[in-house]
C-alpha cells in the first residue's frame, strides 16, 4: 500500500518535472510563459502519435519511445516558437500571448480527443513501451518496485532536470542565460546574443515541456484519454518552477511532493471526499506561501529572473 | 567609410498612426481571422463553405433565444473583463479574475445552500449578494495586501490563488452535496427570471455596471489616480499619490464586480455550482481587457465578438458533424492570436534604410503609374469583379503609401527632437 | 606611433552637432584627460570608439591603421574597452561570473589538435636517435605511438567539455582573473556579488572586465564621480600602474585638481568641438578653465534688482543619502529669498536632483532643517516697534495689511499718521508662518497650503504623465480640490487653453497626450502649470535642457516674471553663461557640497568653473548684506531658536532682533 503510493507519487512526479524544468528554462530568459498547460497539451498529442505511429508500423519499444519524444518535442516546440515569436519579436504581451496558447493548445487537445471517438482507453497497446521498466524485471521488494520499476521517460525527467541545473549553475550557457533574464542590457554589452537566447530558451523548454504531456498521456494513464486534466497538472508544473525557486534541482523533490499530494487523496481510506479536496490545495497553497515568504526575505539569489515578463529591445541607435 | 551597421530596415514606435488606419487594420485582422476559422472548419468538417455558415450563423441567430444567449454571455464575459480592467490599468497584472469569480460564485453557493427555503427568496437573495461579494473582495485583496507591502509577484501569486478557489469550491461541493457527481444544484432562494425572461435582468446589469465603470475610469478622482499610478509611478509620488492605498482600493472594487458575476452566474443562470462554473472566463477577461485597451466600450465590442466565434463555433461543433466541445476553444485561440498580432503592427512600424526607402518610393511610383494606365485604358472595357479588387487595394495602398510618408516625416521629426535630448542627456 | 588617432569626426543627432570635426590622439602608454563642460561631447566621442555610436564621417585609426568598429565586440576585437558611466553588471552573479559573461570561447578543432599531437609525436620519434637499439627503439616509438592515439581518441570528450564550457570557474580563469588584479593591484573578491558591492568594487569589477578581455586602449567615464578621495588615489595608483604597463587610457572627468594629478596631457572639447590639446607639465588650473569656458557670451537676458532678502526657504546642514548609500547632499545650507532667482551651479550629479527632491519631500532627508516661511498664512502679530525706518521697509515688502489682508501702501503717508495706524492696529503686521518641511509627503505639503512648484529634470518621468493629454496632466497638482468624486475638467481645460495661448504651446489641441509633443513644448505645458499655481517658492532643475533658444528665453522670462512677484526661483542650471546672466546669486554645488554662494553680478566664469570642480579652502557665502557677519549669526542663531519654541511672545521678539538685523544688512549695503 504504502510502496505503490510512493511508486506511484514518483510515476506522476515526472509529469511536473518535465513541466516545471522547461517552464524554467523559459523564465529564466526572462519569459514568463503561461501557455505551459497548453504545450503540455500539444506535446501529449504529439506524443501520441508519435509513438502510436511507431507501435502501428511494428517498431520495437526502445523505438517507440523515441519516436514519442521526437514527436512531443516537436509539437511542445512549435507552440514555444509561436510563443516566441508573439513575445520576442512582435513584443506582445507576455502574460496575454501564454493565456491565449493555452486556451487553443487545451481547445486542440480536447478537440482531438473527440475526434478519436469515445473516452477511454485508445493507445494501451503503445503504451506498454512506456510503462514496462527500464531496467526489465525486477525483484519484488521495495525498493526495485519504487525505485526500478518505472518507464525509461521517468528517469529521463530527472536525467534532464539534472542536465538542466548543471547546465544553469555550472556552465557558460547557463550563465549567459541568466544574464539575459536578470539583465537584458548588461548581457547585450557583454556580446551576448540576447534574441537568440531567448528564442533557444522559448522553444527548447517547451520541447521539454511536450514531452511531460506525452508521459502522462501514455505512462500515468496507460494510454486513457481524459481532456481537461493536463491543463490542470500544467499550472501545478508553473507552481512547481515557483515552488522550486527557479531550479531544477529543487524541482526533482518539489515534484515529488506535487506527485504525492496529487495522488495521496486516492490512497486515503476512511477520509471523506470533501477532506480530499483539502489535500489537493497544499500545493499551491505552499506555492503561494513561497511566494509571499521570497519577497518578504527579498533575497536576491531567490527572486524571480529579474526582467521576467518585460520585454527587451535594444534602443536604436 | 559607407554606413555598413545600418541594418535594411528597424522598428520604431508608430505614435502617429491616426486612428482610421489602426481601427482599418484591426478590422482586417479579424476578417482574416474568421476566414481562417472557416477554413480550419471546412477542412475538419470535410464539407463546403455552405455548410460552415449555415451552422455558424444558424447556432447565433437562429432562434430568438440564441440572440438572447449571445447577448447574455457577452454581459457576463463583459462583467469579468471590466472587473479586472481598473487593475491592468494600473499595471497590477491580475490574472485572478477566474479565481476571484469562483469565490464569488462559492460565497453565493453557500448563502442559498444554508438559506434557500428556509427563508424568504427575497432574503436569500440579499444574503447571497452580500457574500459573493465579500468572498470575491476578500480573494482579490489578499495579493493586493502582499504586493503593497512587500511587493510579492502578484501575476503568480493570483495565479495560484485560482486553483485553491477551485479545490475550495470542491470542498464546499464535497462535504454538503450527498451526490458524487460533483455538482450542487439549488432550487429555490435563486433570482427568477423578470418579464419572462431569463436573460434581461443580467443584460441590464451588465450595461449599468459598463457604464459605471467608464464614468468611473474616466471622470472620476479615483480613476484619475488608477491611472496616474499606472502610467508614471514617479509622478504619482511627485503629485503625492500613495499607490499602496490605490492598489488596495482598486482590488476592493474588482472584488465587489468579481462577486457580482459570481451571484449573476450562480443565482441568476447556473443555479447550480461546480468547479468550472465560471469556465475560464476569468482567462478569457484578461485578454479581453487587454486586447479592449482598458476602455470598456471597445472591451464590449472585443467580448462580442469572442462570444460571437465561441457560440457560432459551438453551434458548428454540435451541428451535422461533431467536433466536440474544445472546437470552439480552438477557433477563440485562433481569433486571440490573431488580435494579438495586429497590435504589433498598429504600434510598431518598419522604417526602412533610406536607400531602401527610396527603392520602395520608386517602386510604388512606378505601380502606381502603370495602375493609372491601365484604369485609363480599361475605362472603357467593362472590368471584371477581379479587378475592382485590385483597385480598391491599390487605393488602400495609396493612401496608406501618403500616411507613412506623413507619419515618417513626423517620427523623423521626433527622432531628431529624441536623439537631441539623448544626446544631453549622454553628456552629463 | 599614435596609439589612437581619431580624424575629422563628426556626429549629429537630429540638428545638434554632437560632435564636428575633432581631430584627437593618444600616444602609446600615457593617460589622456578629455576635459569639457557637460554637453561639450567627450561622451558622445568616446562611445564611437567603444562601438556604442558609428561617426557621421571621419575616419579612426588604432596603431596606424584604420579601423571600422560597429559595435562593441568590434571594439574588443581592436583591444579598445570603455568602462561606462553606469556600470553595466549583472547584480545577481559574483565579480567572477560578471568579468567572464559573454567571452567566446577559442575554437577548438579536433582536426588541427589531433595533427598537433602527431607531428608531436613525429617529431619525439626523429629525436630518439640513433643510439638505441632495434628493440627498445621500437618500444619507444610504440609508447610514444599509444600516448599519441590515447591522446587523440580523448579529444572529443575535450571538445565536448570545452562546448559544454562547464569550467567557466575553474582554477585556470580564476588564476587568470586574479593575476590581472594582482599585476595592478586591484584589492577584489572574486566570489562576492555585485549587490553587495560598493560603488567603487563595482568599478573595479568593470574595470577588470575590460583588462579580462584584453583591452589595452581603456576610456574611463567619470571614473571618480562616485568615489571617495580615498578610493581616487586607489584608482589612480591602478591607472598609473596601467601606463608603466604599456596600456593608454583616456580618462573623462571635470575635476581639474585631478587632471592636474593624473594625465600627461589634457584634450579639451568645448561645444562638440575640439579646442586643443597641453601637456599637463605645461598648463595651470587657469588656463585648463579658459580653455573648458571659453569666452563669455552675452545673453541678453534682462535682470532685475532682487526685491529684497525677506527668507522665504531657509535649508540648513541638509543632508541626503543616495541609492548607494553615500551621501549625495552634505551638509547644504543656504537661503532663497523672495523675488530673486537663486542659481544652482555645478557638474551634473553633484547632488542638484537630490536636493531638490529631499525639499520637494521626494527623497528622504538623513539629517537637516527645511524652513519654509509661508506669507500667505495670515497670522496677526501686533508689531509694537516703533523705528518709522523699519515700518516703512517691511511695508514696501509688502508686509503690511488692513485687517480684511489688503496691502496697505504707506507712501505719502506722514510719519506720525504711521505710527498711529501702527499703535492703533488699524494696520497689521503679517509674520511669515514658519513650517518644517522636513519628512512630510509632497502631500503634507501641499495640504498645508504651501506653493511649493517643483520642476523636475526628467519630466516624461516625473512631472507629466506622457500617455494623459494636456487637459489631464494640468489637474495632477489640483485634482484633489473639492469634495465631488468626479474630477473637474472645466479648469483644467481652461488653464490649459490658456498656458496653450500665453505659452505658445504648439499642439494639434488641447486633448493631445503630452509625449507626443516636442521637448520645448512639454517643458512649456510643465512650468505653465506649476507657476499657474502662483507658488511662493519655484524650484525648478535644467528648465532649458533640450530646448531651442526660443523656447529657452521664454523660460528664462518666466523664471524672471516669477521672481517680480516676490517668489522665490531656484535656477538649477548647466550652461554658466546662463546662470550669470540670470540668477542675482549663484549657489555652486561641489561633490554634494556647497562649495560657495556669489554674487552673480560680480562672479566671473573661470571663477564657477573652479569651484565646481574643486572645493575651496574658505567657503564665500554671499549675501545681501555680506558685512557684519556677528550679528547675522546673531540674528541666525535666534531664528532657529524660534523654530524650536514657537510661542507667540517669543516670536515676536525674534522677529524684532531679526529686523534689527536686517536693518543694519540694509545700511550696510546701502553704504
Amino acid at each position: 500500500m504504502f510502496v505503490t503510493l510512493l511508486t506511484q507519487a514518483i510515476r506522476f512526479s515526472a509529469v511536473f518535472l518535465y513541466g516545471s524544468t522547461g517552464e524554467t528554462i523559459i523564465e529564466k530568459s526572462g519569459h514568463l510563459n503561461l501557455g505551459i498547460p497548453g504545450i503540455m497539451c500539444f506535446g501529449a498529442v504529439g506524443g501520441c502519435l508519435g509513438a502510436n505511429m511507431a507501435y502501428n508500423a511494428g517498431m520495437g519499444n526502445f523505438l517507440t519511445i523515441i519516436f514519442a519524444i521526437i514527436f512531443a518535442m516537436l509539437f511542445g516546440g512549435a507552440m514555444g516558437l509561436l510563443y516566441g515569436w508573439f513575445t520576442i519579436s512582435l513584443r506582445c504581451n507576455q502574460n496575454v500571448t501564454g493565456l491565449t496558447i493555452t486556451t487553443f493548445g487545451a481547445g486542440v487537445f480536447g478537440f482531438w480527443v473527440t475526434s478519436m471517438g469515445e473516452k477511454g482507453i485508445k493507445f494501451y497497446k503503445a503504451s506498454r513501451a512506456f510503462t514496462a521498466s527500464m531496467f526489465g524485471a525486477v525483484g519484488d521488494d521495495w525498493f526495485s518496485t519504487i525505485f526500478l520499476s518505472h518507464g525509461t521517460l521517468v528517469y529521463l525527467a530527472i536525467v534532464i532536470a539534472i542536465i538542466v541545473a548543471i547546465v544553469l549553475k555550472k556552465t557558460r550557457t547557463g550563465l549567459s542565460l541568466t544574464a539575459v533574464g536578470e539583465n537584458p542590457a548588461a548581457a547585450d554589452a557583454a556580446g551576448i546574443k540576447v534574441i537568440k537566447y531567448k528564442y533557444v530558451a522559448c522553444v527548447l523548454g517547451a520541447a521539454i515541456a511536450g514531452i511531460g504531456g506525452a508521459f502522462y498521456l501514455l505512462d500515468c494513464t496507460r494510454g486513457s484519454l481524459e481532456p481537461g486534466v493536463i491543463e490542470g497538472m500544467g499550472w501545478l508544473a508553473v507552481a512547481l518552477v515557483i515552488f522550486s525557486l527557479w531550479r531544477p534541482g529543487i524541482g526533482i523533490f518539489g515534484s515529488f511532493i506535487f506527485g504525492l499530494l496529487y495522488i495521496l487523496p486516492n490512497y486515503i481510506n476512511g477520509v471523506g471526499f470533501a477532506e480530499k479536496e483539502i489535500l489537493k490545495i497544499i500545493p499551491y497553497a505552499v506555492t503561494a506561501l513561497v511566494l509571499i515568504v521570497i519577497s518578504f526575505f527579498n533575497k536576491r539569489e531567490t527572486q524571480p529572473p529579474a526582467a521576467l515578463g518585460l520585454s527587451y529591445f535594444r534602443e536604436d541607435r | 567609410m559607407t554606413k555598413v551597421h545600418e541594418p535594411l530596415f528597424h522598428l520604431s514606435k508608430n505614435t502617429n498612426a491616426n486612428a482610421k488606419r489602426k481601427w482599418a487594420l484591426r478590422g482586417i485582422f479579424f476578417v482574416v481571422s474568421f476566414f481562417v476559422c472557416a477554413i480550419l472548419s471546412v477542412i475538419l468538417t470535410g464539407k463546403g463553405m455552405d455548410y460552415f455558415f449555415k451552422y455558424f450563423f444558424e447556432g447565433l441567430f437562429g432562434t430568438e433565444r440564441n440572440v438572447w444567449n449571445l447577448f447574455h454571455e457577452t454581459a457576463i464575459l463583459l462583467l469579468i473583463a471590466l472587473a479586472v480592467t481598473p487593475c491592468f490599468k494600473m499595471r497590477f497584472w491580475n490574472i485572478g479574475g477566474e479565481g476571484q469569480v469562483l469565490m464569488g460564485c462559492l460565497g453565493c453557493a453557500v448563502a442559498i445552500h444554508f438559506m434557500g427555503g428556509k427563508v424568504s427568496d427575497a432574503g436569500t437573495i440579499i444574503v447571497s449578494i452580500i457574500l459573493s461579494i465579500a468572498f470575491a473582495t476578500v480573494w482579490a485583496v489578499i495579493p493586493a495586501l502582499f504586493k503593497a507591502k512587500w511587493n510579492t509577484n502578484e501575476t503568480l501569486l493570483t495565479l495560484m490563488m485560482n486553483y485553491i478557489a477551485v479545490c475550495l469550491v470542491n470542498f464546499f461541493i464535497k462535504s454538503v452535496a450527498t451526490s458524487g457527481t460533483g455538482i450542487l444544484t439549488f432550487n429555490t432562494g435563486v433570482v427568477q427570471p423578470i418579464l419572462g425572461n431569463e436573460f434581461i435582468l443580467k443584460i441590464i446589469v451588465v450595461t449599468v455596471l459598463t457604464t459605471l465603470m467608464a464614468i468611473y475610469l474616466k471622470f472620476s478622482k479615483h480613476g484619475y489616480e488608477i491611472a496616474v499610478v499606472g502610467e508614471s509611478p514617479n509622478t504619482a509620488k511627485y503629485v503625492g499619490i500613495n499607490s499602496k492605498v490605490v492598489i488596495v482600493r482598486t482590488l476592493v472594487l474588482c472584488g465587489v464586480l468579481c462577486g457580482i458575476a459570481g451571484f449573476l452566474l450562480i443565482s441568476a443562470t447556473h443555479h447550480s455550482i461546480n468547479d468550472t462554473s465560471v469556465g475560464g472566463r476569468g482567462f478569457v477577461g484578461v485578454l479581453i481587457s487587454w486586447l479592449g485597451q482598458f476602455n470598456p466600450v471597445f472591451m464590449a465590442v472585443m467580448s462580442f465578438l469572442v462570444v460571437f466565434i465561441e457560440r457560432g463555433a459551438n453551434a458548428l461543433a454540435n451541428g451535422g458533424v461533431s467536433l466536440g466541445e474544445s472546437y470552439p476553444s480552438i477557433m477563440t485561440g485562433v481569433f486571440f492570436f490573431f488580435i494579438i498580432a495586429v497590435e504589433f503592427f498598429v504600434n510598431y512600424k518598419f522604417v526602412f534604410r533610406e536607400d531602401i526607402q527610396a527603392k520602395l518610393d520608386n517602386f510604388y511610383g512606378k505601380v502606381k503609374l502603370a495602375f493609372s494606365k491601365k484604369a485609363k485604358s480599361g475605362q472603357d472595357a467593362v472590368q471584371a469583379p477581379s479587378n475592382e479588387g485590385v483597385e480598391s487595394t491599390e487605393e488602400i495602398q495609396e493612401t496608406e503609401d501618403k500616411q507613412n510618408i506623413e507619419q515618417q516625416e513626423q517620427i523623423v521629426q521626433e527622432n531628431e527632437q529624441k536623439q537631441s535630448e539623448e544626446i544631453t542627456k549622454e553628456e552629463e | 606611433m599614435k596609439a589612437i588617432e581619431l580624424v575629422g569626426i563628426t556626429k549629429t543627432f537630429g540638428s545638434i552637432h554632437a560632435n564636428q570635426d575633432v581631430n584627437l590622439d593618444v600616444e602609446q602608454g600615457e593617460i589622456l584627460s578629455l576635459l569639457g563642460e557637460n554637453g561639450s561631447g567627450k561622451t558622445t566621442l568616446m562611445n564611437m570608439l567603444a562601438g556604442i555610436y558609428f561617426p557621421d564621417a571621419g575616419h579612426i585609426f588604432v596603431d596606424g591603421k584604420e579601423v571600422v568598429i560597429k559595435s562593441p565586440i568590434d571594439a574588443f576585437k581592436h583591444k579598445i574597452g570603455m568602462v561606462h558611466q553606469h556600470f553595466k553588471l549583472v547584480d545577481l552573479f559574483t565579480a567572477a561570473d560578471n568579468i567572464i559573461l559573454g567571452e567566446k570561447m577559442p575554437k577548438f578543432s579536433i582536426k588541427e589538435k589531433a595533427g598537433d599531437y602527431k607531428m608531436q609525436a613525429a617529431n619525439e620519434i626523429s629525436a630518439l636517435g640513433d643510439n638505441l637499439d632495434e628493440k627498445a627503439k621500437k618500444k619507444a616509438i610504440s609508447k610514444i605511438n599509444n600516448n599519441k592515439n590515447l591522446k587523440i581518441c580523448a579529444l572529443p570528450f575535450v571538445k565536448f567539455g570545452k562546448m559544454v564550457a562547464f569550467n567557466h570557474l575553474s582554477r585556470g580563469r580564476a588564476k587568470k582573473i586574479q593575476a590581472i588584479a594582482d599585476q595592478y593591484g586591484f584589492d577584489i573578491d572574486l566570489k562576492k556579488k555585485v549587490y553587495e558591492m560598493s560603488v567603487s568594487e563595482k568599478q573595479t569589477v568593470e574595470i577588470i572586465k575590460v583588462l579580462y578581455r584584453g583591452a589595452d586602449y581603456l576610456i574611463l567615464d567619470e571614473p571618480t564621480a562616485v568615489l571617495t578621495p580615498q578610493e581616487i588615489e586607489k584608482l589612480f595608483a591602478v591607472m598609473r600602474k596601467m601606463r608603466e604597463n604599456g596600456k593608454s587610457i583616456i580618462i573623462i572627468t571635470h575635476k581639474l585638481n585631478e587632471v592636474m594629478e593624473i594625465s600627461d596631457r589634457v584634450a579639451v572639447l568645448r561645444k562638440g568641438k575640439f579646442i586643443g590639446a597641453v601637456k599637463t607639465s605645461e598648463t595651470s588650473e587657469k588656463e585648463l578653465t579658459e580653455m573648458m569656458v571659453g569666452e563669455k557670451v552675452d545673453l541678453n537676458i534682462e535682470r532685475k534688482e532682487p526685491l529684497g532678502n525677506n527668507p522665504r526657504l531657509v535649508v540648513e546642514g541638509l543632508t541626503v543619502k543616495n541609492k548607494d548609500g553615500g551621501h549625495a547632499v552634505e551638509d547644504v545650507t543656504f537661503t532663497v529669498n523672495g523675488g530673486e532667482i537663486l542659481g544652482i551651479a555645478g557638474i551634473s550629479g553633484n547632488g542638484q536632483k537630490e536636493l531638490l527632491e529631499g525639499i520637494a519631500g521626494l527623497q528622504p532627508v538623513e539629517s537637516g532643517t527645511i524652513i519654509f516661511h509661508n506669507p500667505k498664512e495670515n497670522k496677526p502679530v501686533t508689531f509694537f516697534h516703533n523705528d518709522l525706518k523699519q515700518i516703512k521697509h517691511k511695508a514696501e515688502m509688502g508686509m503690511f495689511h488692513y485687517p480684511d489682508g489688503t496691502k496697505v501702501d504707506l507712501k505719502g503717508k506722514s510719519n506720525k499718521e504711521i505710527t498711529r495706524l501702527v499703535n492703533e492696529e488699524q494696520i497689521l503686521y503679517y509674520e511669515n508662518e514658519i513650517i518644517d518641511l522636513n519628512k512630510k509627503t509632497p502631500r503634507e505639503i501641499q495640504e498645508l497650503g504651501i506653493k511649493l512648484s517643483f520642476v523636475p529634470e526628467d519630466r516624461l518621468n516625473m512631472g507629466l504623465v506622457g500617455n494623459m493629454s494636456i487637459i489631464d496632466n494640468m489637474m495632477l497638482r489640483s485634482y484633489r480640490k473639492g469634495k465631488s468624486i468626479f474630477v473637474n475638467r472645466k479648469r483644467p481645460k481652461a488653464l490649459a487653453d490658456k498656458i496653450i495661448e500665453d505659452l505658445g504651446v504648439v499642439t494639434p489641441s488641447d486633448m493631445t497626450p503630452v509625449r507626443r509633443l516636442s521637448g520645448g513644448n512639454v517643458q512649456k505645458v510643465l512650468v505653465g502649470r506649476e507657476i499657474s499655481s502662483s507658488p511662493k517658492v519655484l524650484m525648478s532643475a535644467y528648465p532649458v535642457r533640450g530646448l531651442d533658444v526660443n523656447s529657452s528665453y521664454l523660460i528664462y522670462n518666466l523664471l524672471n516674471e516669477q521672481k517680480e512677484r516676490n517668489t522665490a526661483v531656484v535656477f538649477v542650471g548647466e550652461d554658466l553663461d546662463v546662470l550669470l546672466a540670470l540668477s542675482d546669486r549663484i549657489l555652486v554645488l561641489c561633490g554634494g557640497k556647497v562649495s560657495a554662494i556669489v554674487d552673480a553680478r560680480k562672479a566671473t566664469k573661470e571663477q564657477l568653473g573652479l569651484l565646481m570642480t574643486k572645493m575651496p579652502e574658505e567657503v564665500e557665502r554671499y549675501d545681501y548684506a555680506p558685512l557684519n557677519l556677528e550679528e547675522k549669526e546673531e540674528a541666525g542663531e535666534l531664528v532657529e531658536q524660534q523654530v524650536q519654541e514657537t510661542t507667540p511672545e517669543q516670536s515676536n521678539e525674534v522677529a524684532e532682533v531679526a529686523d534689527v538685523a536686517e536693518v543694519a544688512k540694509e545700511e550696510n549695503t546701502n553704504d
